[in-house]
């Protein structure tokens, strides 16, 4: 998926390209509206991610032009201002939803999630190894047959492996990318989720290992 | 009226002070009345009264050098042409009385008087008013001086005097009544301007803040325009005010998610268990003290609103199905799944809709907040009377605490210290009930473990 981040403030947008590339999205960022408007004619985006405060106008401005233009690209807006007063005013003008700052990036990701699983799924939602198809649109993973529907954190679990196939995660990496910073978890909790999306893949021909030491890794049975 | 001290009233002024004119001008135009009336009556009986005395004294005759008198009957009779009253009189030549009472008494003779002397003094048992006149009449050769007295007593004139009084005070009634009546018109008609003034500020809604421009009389027009400019700066206050939240909210939010970005950076690159511990604790004072800020500026928001609140008709059904919505991907990262059991009318409620949704977003994000992972969350809508609300988790619900000190400031749950909270998420939502007449209910959840917390409206 392909994100325009318009956000200001260099070092959270800096933070947020990171942890969106870690979920497989490739995030361009304009740091003023000017830029943003140049991005959005230059190339197709599948989300905006958009500051209220920037340099040279308000994104609420921006916004307004989007809709206006007619362009169906969902837009997530980033406030920092009270959530009472904007709210009405920020989806009146045709922004999908909102996240207020500061963020956890957990929660930025489900919202993401959810707005473009609201715009309906595509084939880019899919990913497939070693003959299991993980839909990220629709919650499921099918193996052979009827397509199982999988909770939130095993789908996201599910989606890290599928991002990298054989490539080892540690289990501080899993537990920074499943839990936010709120969640009080042990390490070992991520134990319960590799077991329980084991579970779900018995009888497929993909296994998640584990590397003694290091952590897991998802490969294709021979 | 809240605050207003109401020392006078400038209609019962008014009336006071024109029905205090009127009663002097009733008194004194009684009093001029009847004196005048009476002088009338007094100066009639008098004129007769010289009359009688000089057609007595014109019939003197003198009869071989005796003053004789043939008594005129018309110098009795013209005295009875006033009343009934008794008449008395005396015709005296030198003292000696020749005809007449002799008791009458005279006066005595001043110089070379011949004019008519009056005077009132009491005689056998009343009062009478008398005139003395003096003629010189030739008896023989030598002139002799004769005194003509005649009285008439007053009781006539007393009747005359108590019909003038009683017709006065009719009179001065009358115009007294009919200047209250006049006063009371006036008086309304000077204060019709400002009532028109005080209805088109007193009818008009709480969020009407378009400045009088009713026609007023120039008297009123600087009370009028200082109205205006207390209105104009009213509006700017509270635009200001609303400005001031929302700005406010960005200043403290920015540094806090760039500090918070930041610290997330931190916390990937390092790799020991206690650094990443401390990182993690850093975050979770960051997320409170924002969360904190967020909610002091929500409830400030809130109170701000509640004064001048918006009275639009709104869905609330539409509207619990929007926040379960926004909601909804907060509660998936626990793996929360919010039931909805709402129905497919909708319920017609007239209020502020970002004020509840407000109070919607704050319950339900408690429910959130305290529900253990793989839990379920359920949102209710019903009627009975009212309009029922309701958000049921299974939490860990409210253990000992005090339930009904829940909603008051910064109070929270006795067993939630190991939770970010500010404490003031249910009393936001408190507040929202009551400033639209409602209430919020919270109660243990009856089917199971947990806690319901239902905002109740008047169905209106």
């Amino acid at each position: 998926m392909r994100f325009l981040l318009v956000e200001d403030n260099a070092r959270l947008a800096s933070v947020i390209v990171d942890r969106l590339g870690l979920d497989g999205h490739a995030v361009d960022h304009a740091s003023d509206l000017d830029t943003a408007r140049t991005s959005i004619r230059a190339a197709d985006y599948d989300l905006i991610l958009l500051d209220i405060m920037l340099p040279d106008g308000d994104g609420r401005d921006f916004l307004a032009e989007h809709r206006k233009a007619k362009k169906r690209t969902p837009v997530i807006v980033l406030t920092a201002r009270s959530e009472v007063s904007d709210r009405v005013g920020l989806l009146d003008l045709g922004a999908d939803d909102y996240i207020t700052k500061p963020f956890d990036f957990s929660e930025l990701e489900a919202r993401c999630r959810a707005v473009l699983r609201r715009q309906g799924g595509t084939a880019a939602n899919q990913k497939t190894f070693a003959g299991a198809v993980l839909d990220s649109a629709a919650g499921t993973i099918q193996t052979d047959g009827e397509p199982d529907f999988l909770r939130n954190r095993e789908l996201r679990l599910l989606e890290v492996f599928f991002g990298a196939p054989g490539q080892i995660f540690s289990k501080t990496h899993l537990m920074d990318r499943l839990f936010s910073f709120s969640d009080d978890v042990s390490e070992n909790a991520i134990e319960v989720y590799v077991g329980r999306i084991r579970k779900k893949l018995t009888g497929s021909t993909v296994r998640i290992e584990t590397v003694r030491g290091l952590g897991y890794r998802m490969i294709g049975k021979e | 009226m809240s605050g207003v001290v109401v020392k006078t009233s400038i209609r019962r002024r008014l009336v006071r002070q024109l029905a205090l004119v009127a009663a002097i001008l009733s008194l004194a135009f009684f009093l001029i009345v009847r004196v005048v009336a009476e002088r009338a009556a007094e100066d009639t009986q008098d004129n007769i009264l010289a009359a009688s005395a000089t057609a007595i004294a014109d019939a003197l005759y003198s009869d071989g050098g005796q003053i004789a008198l043939e008594l005129p009957y018309s110098a009795i009779s013209m005295l009875g042409a006033i009343s009934q009253d008794r008449v008395f009189y005396r015709v005296a030549v030198g003292g000696e009385t020749v005809t007449g009472y002799g008791d009458l008494p005279g006066v005595a003779r001043v110089g070379n008087r011949r004019d008519n002397i009056f005077s009132t003094f009491e005689y056998r048992g009343e009062d009478v008013r008398a005139v003395t006149l003096f003629r010189s009449v030739s008896a023989g050769n030598l002139p002799s001086d004769v005194m003509v007295t005649v009285a008439q007593t007053q009781l006539g004139l007393a009747a005359i005097s108590s019909r003038i009084t009683s017709i006065a005070t009719a009179i001065a009634a009358g115009f007294f009544l009919a200047a209250i009546a006049l006063s009371l018109f006036a008086a309304q008609s000077a204060l019709a301007p400002l009532d028109r003034v005080t209805q088109s500020v007193a009818r008009r809604g709480p969020n009407d803040l378009r400045p009088v421009s009713s026609d007023a009389p120039s008297e009123l027009v600087p009370l009028v325009e200082a109205l205006n400019n207390l209105i104009a700066r009213l509006r700017m206050s509270l635009s200001r005010s609303e400005d001031f939240i929302a700005e406010a909210a960005h200043r403290v939010r920015t540094p806090l998610a760039t500090v918070r970005a930041q610290a997330e950076i931190t916390h990937r690159r390092l790799n020991k268990p206690e650094h990443r511990k401390a990182i993690r604790e850093m975050i979770r004072a960051i997320d409170e003290s924002s969360r904190s800020a967020g909610q002091l500026l929500d409830h400030a928001m809130v109170t701000f609103r509640a004064d001048s609140l918006e009275h639009a008709p709104l869905d609330l059904v539409e509207l619990l199905r929007e926040t379960c919505e926004r909601l909804a991907p907060t509660a998936e990262l626990k793996d929360i799944a919010i039931n909805t059991d709402l129905p497919d009318v909708p319920f017609d409620f007239i209020g502020d809709s970002v004020l509840l949704q407000g109070a919607l977003r704050n319950i339900l994000d408690n429910a959130i907040k305290y529900s253990p992972e793989d839990s379920e969350i359920t949102v209710q809508a019903s009627k009975n009377g009212d309009y029922v609300l309701s958000v049921r988790d299974q939490g860990r619900g409210f253990a000992d605490t005090d339930i009904q000190s829940l909603t008051s400031r910064f109070s929270r749950g006795s067993n939630v210290s190991d939770i970010v909270g500010s404490g003031l998420g249910l009393t936001i939502a408190d507040e929202v009930a009551r400033s639209h007449g409602g209430r919020l209910e919270i109660t243990e959840n009856t089917e199971g473990p947990g806690a319901c917390v239902s905002l109740v409206l008047p169905q209106s």
